[in-house]
């Protein structure tokens, strides 16, 4: 292909090509950067939670070890399947769209959607019984304040509930933010979806579809590393300790 | 470079892989390491999981060595973060919370 400065949008450019780029390849690779540029600012963003977590497990081990204990490894363990899972069926549905096979990715990002869909719904369930079992922090959940059933946690003596307190802050913060970027998430695959359907994207051009791949992909790497600090770690001190 | 298109193959091998170590950290979770091990087991099996996702899921490792060079800037002041804070806070005494 001739690659003249000046004549390249003259042949025939494709339609999703934007006029300040060269050609597809060059649109696409600069978008890829872009959303990659983006994602090291929440690498960063949640870099921060991550060092606040790890700044207070480090100071209070044992009430960090208490309360991550009352998480449910099993519900937590299954959100890690499910959204591996969906991140396997976002990655097909790139592939598809790639190969130019319309209907398998549209049944694709539905599987994802859908996948998404289910790990916020076992997330609520988690949530709801923090709500019953008075585990929200702070005073402001009516007729629920922070108020943990000492005896169930297995507290040590020397162990303050204010501490316990901290590590539901820390669970909520990291947990709520990684639940909005789901729903986020969601947003973005119901508009890619749309165009899918409406026949927008192709082999030529699908940088919409790839970037959104990749986002999909980082919010299931923050949970990669947010199911074993949140819910497994301390989880051998179960028995050995109160 | 022109894209690569990554077969099923390759991804269907690395959707196993998460699932054998996502059923491997939850496994050893439960056994008494000594010291700091049970944090170290852990972590590691978190990072190679993130970048199996990373290299084939995200396609770095089919992509551009700018990309790359992104990512290691990333790491770079996550890095920095991490290593001016922690030894603060492990050099002075905290206010008492208690």
């Amino acid at each position: 292909m001739a690659e003249g400065l000046a004549t390249t949008h003259e042949h025939a450019a494709h339609p999703g090509l934007q006029h300040h780029f060269e050609n597809m390849e060059q649109q696409r690779e600069a978008g890829t950067l872009g959303m990659w540029v983006f994602l090291v600012t929440e690498i960063m963003f949640f870099g921060g939670m991550f060092l606040a977590y790890t700044l207070y497990r480090y100071a209070y081990p044992e009430a960090f070890a208490a309360a991550s204990n009352h998480l449910d490894i099993k519900l937590g363990a299954t959100n890690t399947v499910v959204l591996i899972f969906s991140s396997f069926t976002m990655a097909m549905a790139v592939f598809s769209t790639q190969v130019g096979k319309r209907r398998n990715a549209v049944i694709f990002l539905v599987l994802t959607m859908v996948l998404g869909a289910t790990f916020l719904v076992i997330k609520a369930i988690e949530y709801h019984d923090k709500y019953v079992s008075n585990l929200i922090p702070g005073t402001w959940v009516p007729g629920h304040p922070f108020s943990p059933n000492v005896h169930e946690l297995h507290l040590p003596p020397e162990v303050s509930v204010r501490n316990i307190e901290m590590f539901y802050w820390i669970y909520f913060a990291m947990t709520g933010m990684h639940a909005l970027h789901m729903i986020i998430g969601l947003g973005i695959l119901t508009v890619i979806l749309i165009l899918t359907i409406r026949e927008r994207f192709s082999p030529e051009y699908h940088s919409p579809v790839e970037v959104s791949g990749l986002y999909w992909h980082f919010v299931d790497i923050v949970w990669i590393f947010l199911f074993p600090l949140l819910y497994l770690l301390g989880r051998h001190m179960e028995g050995h300790m109160g | 470079m022109s894209e690569q298109i990554v077969q099923p193959r390759i991804y269907i091998v690395i959707f196993l892989a998460l699932l054998a170590g996502t059923g491997l950290t939850a496994w050893v979770a439960f056994f008494n390491f000594p010291g700091p091990l049970n944090a170290v087991i852990a972590l590691t099996i978190a990072v190679i999981k993130a970048t199996l996702v990373v290299l084939y899921f995200m396609h770095v490792r089919y992509s551009s060595r700018l990309i790359a060079l992104v990512i290691g800037s990333a790491l770079f002041w996550m890095a920095l973060l991490f290593a001016l804070t922690i030894s603060d806070y492990s050099t002075r005494a905290w206010l008492p919370l208690r």
